[in-house]
């Protein structure tokens, strides 16, 4: 990887003060996970990295009766084992329990998995000029592309957004705080992702000298669930995830929200599902109807059209996961 | 990517030739290097920056505070492998995915590969030569050892110091669940029939299989 200058703030205030208005030539540094593969891909090549592990106040779980607040900073591993945080958002906890392997959750964040490029393959070769690298095309649309997105309308790149956590942390209806030099503002996470058209734009919409505190989580008493389809269980990404969460009185779902990840450039909210198992008795018929309408406007690419389906399977098992707190095998 | 690839990119303003000059007289120069000036001086407050040259760091490795001087760019595995002739910890895959370069830090197993050494100041790094020490071979170890439970070899020691971290963590664990906890670790020789065995006994089930 190109060297650079390393610089290590003990205060957020620091950090930001060090970031530039233009993205590439400073990056943030996590747990590294990414940053440091991209840098040895030369893909991101910064001349300054900014490490926020030396900010206590990012890292840390907090929760009270109407709220959980979850440093950026934690460490996945952190968030996957707290047995609180396991009762009440098991959606997060899996999400975050099913990334990487133990070493990858023990170094990675929460702030790092929301903030981390995406991992299309051409994108993530130094020898490919894609339109997220000053090229001016999507190499996958034409090409390689039984990862990619399903949900690509109007979408010039058509990458999977990479994190679990974002669908879970948007269906949990979740804000995230950020600071930046005019100070910190509050985003909710349905709102922190953007389909990233040019080399000027990340997967978020924060500005490059913003820097995520934290994300709050309100605990309304959602049942919820995330649920990933994958090749291996361990140690891969999935191939689709759905996140599903709502309110369940006898027996009956109501403020459902179904989030599904590695399916379009953003996490994609799949309003059709929501509105199908809306007011609804939860049951194996009503939640594959969810999952049925969770398919709803997909545009399969030509080597990805199996993802259909399985969004059709994840959005059903999710449901049923979410209402009985057992493993859709075990309902 | 391999190091010459990686060194011959410094543009025109330095040689690999120069690279591999310098980098053989990190000892040499420890001295002259140090935090930079300008930034403490604007601010007292603002952070120090560090590099691009080589910094001087301090690791504790094993129990033993190691000193020697890196780019900010120099993983904490090429730091302990080729700074500190600390070789337990394998350079494999590079990107986080294989687990050949396994330490823990602080008791948990993380990447060495995927973590910049001056990340890891102020951490205690523990590596395969920890499950050695003094002579005497680690459980974790001589249950490998007695049950074959490794073909060439260059996977082991990210697989023994997974595992221990992983028994530290939760000295109860069923095989089951140490399984889970070696998912972060690839042998390409195919030996985890022999890393069952010696799962089982570690976990006290010897004879019943994983």
């Amino acid at each position: 990887m190109r060297n650079f200058t390393y610089y290590r703030p003990e205060t957020v205030a620091q950090a930001v003060a060090l970031l530039e208005t233009k993205w590439g030539p400073t990056e943030l540094l996590a747990g590294g996970t990414d940053l440091l593969d991209l840098q040895k891909e030369y893909v991101a090549q910064p001349e300054r990295v900014v490490s926020l592990t030396g900010i206590r106040e990012l890292s840390g779980i907090k929760v009270d009766a109407s709220a959980i607040t979850i440093g950026a900073g934690t460490k996945l591993a952190e968030i996957a084992e707290h047995p609180r945080l396991r009762d009440t958002v098991p959606a997060l906890t899996t999400a975050a329990g099913e990334i990487g392997g133990p070493q990858i959750r023990n170094m990675g964040t929460l702030g790092g998995n929301l903030c981390q490029r995406n991992r299309c393959w051409y994108f993530r070769d130094e020898h490919v000029s894609c339109c997220l690298k000053g090229g001016n095309k999507c190499y996958a649309l034409d090409g390689e592309n039984q990862y990619h997105a399903i949900f690509t309308q109007g979408h010039k790149c058509v990458m999977v957004h990479p994190s679990t956590l974002a669908p879970a942390l948007i269906a949990l209806g979740a804000t995230a705080q950020v600071q930046g030099p005019q100070g910190s503002r509050t985003i909710e996470l349905a709102k922190f992702f953007q389909a990233p058209s040019s080399a000027g734009q990340r997967e978020h919409v924060l500005a490059p000298n913003e820097v995520v505190l934290s994300v709050t989580i309100p605990l309304v008493g959602l049942q919820n669930a995330s649920y990933e389809v994958r090749h291996k269980q361990s140690y891969d990404w999935p191939l689709v995830q759905a996140a599903v969460a709502f309110k369940l009185d006898a027996g009956r779902a109501s403020d459902v929200r179904v989030v599904l990840g590695h399916v379009a450039p953003t996490p994609h909210i799949a309003a059709a599902a929501a509105k199908a198992l809306e007011g609804k008795e939860v049951t194996e018929v009503t939640a594959a109807a969810a999952g049925k309408a969770a398919t709803e406007g997909a545009k399969p690419l030509s080597q990805n059209g199996y993802k259909v389906k399985l969004v059709e399977v994840a959005v059903k098992r999710a449901i049923l996961t979410a209402a009985h707190r057992k493993k859709y095998w075990e309902v | 990517m391999n190091d010459a690839q990686e060194h011959g990119r410094n543009g025109p303003g330095l040689s690999r030739r120069q690279f591999l000059k310098g980098s053989g007289m990190v000892a040499a120069t420890t001295a002259l290097v140090g935090p930079a000036a300008p930034a403490a001086e604007a601010d007292a407050k603002a952070p120090v920056a560090l590099g691009p040259g080589p910094v001087k760091i301090q690791l504790t490795v094993n129990g033993k505070k190691m000193t020697t001087a890196v780019e900010p760019r120099v993983t904490l595995l090429d730091a302990l492998r080729n700074y500190l002739d600390v070789t337990g910890c394998k350079r494999v895959c590079d990107r986080g995915t294989c687990g050949a370069c396994t330490v823990l830090l602080d008791g948990k197993p993380i990447y060495a590969c995927t973590m910049l050494a001056l990340e890891a100041r102020g951490h205690d790094i523990k590596t395969a030569e920890a499950l050695a020490a003094d002579g005497r071979l680690d459980a974790v170890a001589a249950a490998f050892v007695k049950y074959d439970a490794q073909q060439c070899g260059f996977c082991t020691p990210g697989f023994v110091v997974a595992l221990r971290g992983a028994l530290d963590k939760n000295p109860k664990a069923s095989p089951a669940e140490i399984e889970e906890a070696l998912a972060g670790n690839i042998c390409r020789c195919g030996t985890y029939e022999q890393m069952r065995h010696a799962i089982a006994e570690l976990c006290g089930k010897e004879g019943k299989g994983a």
